[in-house]
């Protein structure tokens, strides 16, 4: 089984978002895993966040501006996989940063570092090419998006190579600003189920426990980032204590639905 | 360079996907892509449908005062013929975009995305401008056709473009501040888009260039290529024969596509475009993405950009704020590449001299944009037999700039 399967089928999945180079990443990034993170995506900072609200916009700037490189992406990568050898790593990022040195290098440093998944923001099924072959030939899965404006004709496509799990985006709009209704969201999951057998994860505007519990009532997993890299913010190298608290009552409530 | 086939017509492309070879693409979120499509979808009608193209060209005609002349600029012509040696410096000629409702050539392609628009039935609309051309272009059709509109703009550009920022006011447009990134034109950009992603049901993005996901570099060039297009008839008007030479400036680089592409299967007529060059490449601080770029992905598609070895974007700089973007549009990437335009930098000094050449020598003040196009007609023009025909696009004219270009002498206004 993929570290992927393993971790989704324990139940509902607690994704936890945050940016590469923002404070303390090692740190950072041990504590969601003590505190009951299934999955950990791990945003690549980019100059032109163009999906993200101010939160991570501000949070991609901040690693940028202490240096960040691509190259030290990939060593908190591999020292994240040495410490925590289950955990599904997932790299979410931008174009750009994922073409810049080829994306056969960008793939096989993936795949050396043991990263399982990529999510690339703006590389849509139509421009596939791009990305999807290279991450492929190098055993890592392509996570694609799914949003309110997917529509079934679209569906397939976006399906089509893809692996890991799905993330259903649930809010036409940028990261950390508003959450969908819920009725919108089971609406929705309930069509990606029905349409595709690898897990559906469920993000954007999700900070609260309250609200994490509703969707893992009808989702494999959900995604938290902004009210995660806000806490990195306030806290800089102290954020640890403060991510580790807001984590455990996420997974908390995440994990209260496995026993349903 | 690598060589690369070419189709048979320069003019056929982009590919159903909206590639020009490598470049274009639809580079997006996965919430625009359906709007994208749909946008694609109402184009292919629109462009089949003579009543579209009839409400176009009478805009164009009774609403921005076209056609644009094609006038000859003797003293610019004498000027340069001094300068060269013996037998060489070829007739000039200038486009008169400047002269359209706005001053500049970015009204014809609002025209025809407004249009786009009320097709498709959306109820408001968006754009992002820099110096503020684009945005009071936006806003004057938004104005004729009633539709709210919001622009968004660089914090930077705001505070310095201040007498554009009244003008979108005036025509009822919302202005929104980016405080983002450098705070220009890139950041606006970003900004639109983030907006866009949020209001795709009912909001259409009214993008300034020939560049951005397909379809929008494909009809921002069809739009535009009035340009070329009269300026075809023209020359054959005046001087029975086609030029030899065009010349526009490149920042995103629809002024010099929309003269350049109804030229592109003509052998016999060359092409520069001119991109900006800041202080000098060799400094870095410049906005010449083809001398200093390499392709990437940004802003929807694929093109050269300026940007560091883990493709992050650098900041562009030109004096001219039309120019000052480190990207350019998809097709100027592809006629790079293939060679079919020869693409020449040229420093914010050079700009400035050529501003004030034009001033004195024609009686024409053209926008900083325009003036890195007449800054390469010394070198041109001296490589030309004086029987040869040049004729260079002033995209706009230079009122927005007279504080920028003061300023930069040490004028005190």
């Amino acid at each position: 089984m993929s570290r992927f399967e393993t971790a989704f089928a324990k139940g509902p999945a607690l994704v936890c978002f945050i940016t590469a180079g923002d404070g303390d990443t090692a740190a950072n990034l041990d504590a969601l895993v003590e505190a009951g993170a299934d999955v950990i995506e791990l945003g690549m900072p980019f100059t032109d966040p163009m999906a993200d609200g101010p939160a991570i916009q501000e949070a991609n700037l901040r690693s940028l501006a202490k240096g960040t490189r691509t190259a030290d992406i990939f060593r908190m990568a591999r020292e994240f996989r040495a410490r925590h050898p289950e955990t599904p790593l997932v790299l979410m990022g931008y174009a750009n940063s994922m073409v810049a040195r080829g994306t056969e290098w960008f793939g096989d440093e993936c795949a050396k570092a043991g990263v399982d998944g990529v999510i690339c923001v703006d590389i849509p099924p139509e421009e596939d090419a791009e990305l999807g072959p290279a991450l492929r030939a190098a055993g890592v899965s392509l996570i694609r998006l799914a949003t309110p404006t997917t529509d079934a004709a679209r569906l397939p496509a976006v399906l089509e190579g893809s692996s890991g799990f799905l993330y259903y985006v649930s809010v036409a709009g940028i990261t950390g600003t508003q959450q969908a209704a819920q009725a919108s969201i089971e609406e929705m999951v309930g069509k990606l189920k029905a349409a595709s057998s690898i897990p559906v994860a469920v993000g954007f505007g999700v900070r609260t426990p309250e609200q994490a519990a509703a969707i893992a009532a009808v989702a494999d997993g959900v995604v938290v980032g902004s009210a995660l890299v806000d806490l990195v913010k306030q806290h800089g190298d102290d954020a640890p204590g403060p991510l580790r608290e807001l984590t455990a009552a996420l997974a908390q409530a995440v994990h209260a639905a496995r026993r349903v | 360079m690598t060589a690369q086939p070419l189709p048979n017509s320069l003019r056929s492309l982009p590919d159903e996907n909206g590639h020009f070879g490598q470049f274009g693409g639809r580079y997006v979120a996965e919430t625009l892509m359906p709007l994208i499509l749909d946008l694609e979808k109402e184009y292919r009608r629109a462009q089949d449908d003579p009543a579209f193209w009839a409400e176009f060209d009478d805009l164009m005609k009774d609403f921005v005062g076209r056609p644009s002349p094609l006038y000859h600029a003797p003293r610019m012509t004498e000027h340069f013929r001094g300068l060269a040696p013996a037998g060489k410096g070829p007739k000039i000629y200038f486009k008169r975009e400047e002269l359209n409702h706005t001053g500049a050539h970015k009204i014809n392609n609002c025209i025809g995305q407004i249009l786009l628009a009320m097709r498709m039935g959306k109820t408001k609309i968006i754009a992002e401008t820099g110096a503020g051309q684009h945005g009071v272009a936006t806003a004057t059709v938004a104005a004729r056709f009633g539709l709210p509109c919001t622009i968004f703009m660089g914090a930077t550009d705001v505070e310095r473009q201040k007498p554009n920022v009244f003008r979108m006011k005036l025509l009822g447009a919302e202005v929104v501040p980016v405080t983002s990134g450098a705070m220009t034109l890139k950041d606006a950009m970003n900004d639109a888009l983030r907006h866009w992603v949020a209001n795709v049901h009912d909001t259409f993005y009214i993008i300034g260039t020939a560049a951005g996901p397909h379809p929008y570099p494909e009809l921002v060039r069809d739009f535009q290529s009035i340009i070329g297009k009269e300026t075809r008839e023209q020359i054959m008007e005046k001087e029975g024969r086609l030029p030899d030479m065009l010349v526009a400036a490149v920042g995103g680089g629809s002024n010099a596509i929309g003269l350049f592409h109804p030229f592109l299967d003509d052998p016999d007529v060359a092409m520069t475009g001119i991109e900006a060059a800041g202080h000098g490449i060799e400094t870095g601080k410049h906005a010449a993405s083809l001398a200093g770029g390499k392709p990437g992905i940004l802003h929807g598609n694929k093109t050269y950009l300026l940007q560091d070895e883990d493709g992050q974007i650098t900041e562009a700089h030109s004096i001219s704020a039309g120019l000052d973007y480190p990207g350019l549009g998809p097709e100027h990437s592809w006629l790079y590449e293939s060679g079919r335009v020869n693409y020449v930098p040229i420093t914010d000094d050079q700009a400035l001299e050529a501003f004030q050449l034009c001033c004195s020598l024609e009686g024409i003040i053209p926008a900083l944009e325009s003036a890195h196009a007449l800054a390469a007609l010394p070198q041109l023009t001296a490589a030309m037999d004086a029987d040869k025909l040049l004729v260079v696009n002033v995209s706009g004219r230079g009122d927005k700039d007279i504080f920028t270009v003061a300023e930069a002498l040490g004028v005190e206004l």
